[in-house]
């Protein structure tokens, strides 16, 4: 086992706990904090295949806006104490088991798929470096880029329109 | 890496955020797993379009258009999220709650 794949499941471990946090821990803030070391995780996976402008764009927007987002709305609203007073069992037990069965038909579904042997790129490979990912987003891209600049507009005038005190 | 271990590890990550949307009742939970959702397929994308290189090494940008999609699902992410917590905060406003349960009043 070379340090690629040690990384690699040191890597998976820890964004499958901290998954396994945010929907166990009952704080919100608990929750806020496993998503942001599975982001983390996730950038980690990013970096291993080489796709290091996903890495840093991952950080600084989930990790570093979104989550902050997160955390003020929580702590503007005072929202750090335990407040879900629905204690209904079974439907919790039922989510579960619907959830683990949705995993267990994808596994089976995908596990004599054709592709199951193709490897991944590991470390090498420069289509996720910034300079050919920019090259390919302002030459075939460049309309789709445009157009999210108006959504981002849109989303902002939304949201200010919505949070609004009439 | 076989691309199998990524493919069962971005499953397992969906499936922990749809138990999560499925089981909890804090609508700000419900939303966060929605974010991991995302993630999920966002590994997946990587992943595959670095599989795609690997199996067509001659073109020096084969798989980039799968990055690029990461990048675009990042960007309608960010929207989505400003939105959505607006919504939550105008629902805490109206009902001092954000217990999702509130929210079945709609049908009304």
């Amino acid at each position: 086992m070379n340090i690629t794949q040690l990384l690699f499941w040191i890597l998976t471990v820890i964004a499958i706990g901290s998954a396994l946090m945010i929907v166990t821990s009952k704080n919100p803030v608990y929750s806020v904090l496993g998503l942001i070391v599975t982001f983390f995780a996730i950038s980690g996976h990013y970096i291993l295949m080489n796709a290091q402008f996903l890495a840093i764009v991952n950080i600084i927007v989930y990790a570093g806006a979104i989550m902050v987002l997160f955390l003020f709305v929580i702590m503007l609203m005072n929202l750090s104490r335990a407040t879900e007073t629905l204690k209904n069992k079974w439907l919790q037990i039922v989510g579960a088991i619907a959830g683990s069965c949705l995993f267990l038909v994808l596994v089976a579904a995908l596990k004599n798929t054709e592709i199951k042997k193709n490897l991944v790129e590991m470390g090498t490979g420069d289509i996720g470096l910034v300079k050919s990912l920019g090259r390919e987003l302002f030459t075939t891209f460049v309309i789709p880029f445009e157009i999210s600049s108006v959504l981002f507009l849109s989303a902002m005038i939304g949201s200010v329109v919505i949070g609004k005190k009439e | 890496m076989p691309i199998n271990y990524y493919i069962t590890l971005a499953l397992c990550l969906f499936a922990i955020g749809v138990v999560g949307v499925l089981t909890r009742r804090n609508a700000i939970i419900v939303f966060m797993c929605i974010e991991l959702m995302l993630n999920a397929v966002n590994l997946l994308l990587v992943a595959f379009s670095k599989m795609h290189h690997l199996a067509k090494g001659a073109a020096a940008t084969a798989g980039s258009d799968g990055q690029l999609f990461v990048f675009f699902i990042m960007v309608v992410a960010a929207a989505e999220v400003s939105v959505g917590l607006a919504i939550i905060v105008m629902m805490y406003r109206n009902v001092h709650s954000i217990n999702i349960n509130f929210l079945n009043r709609l049908k009304h």
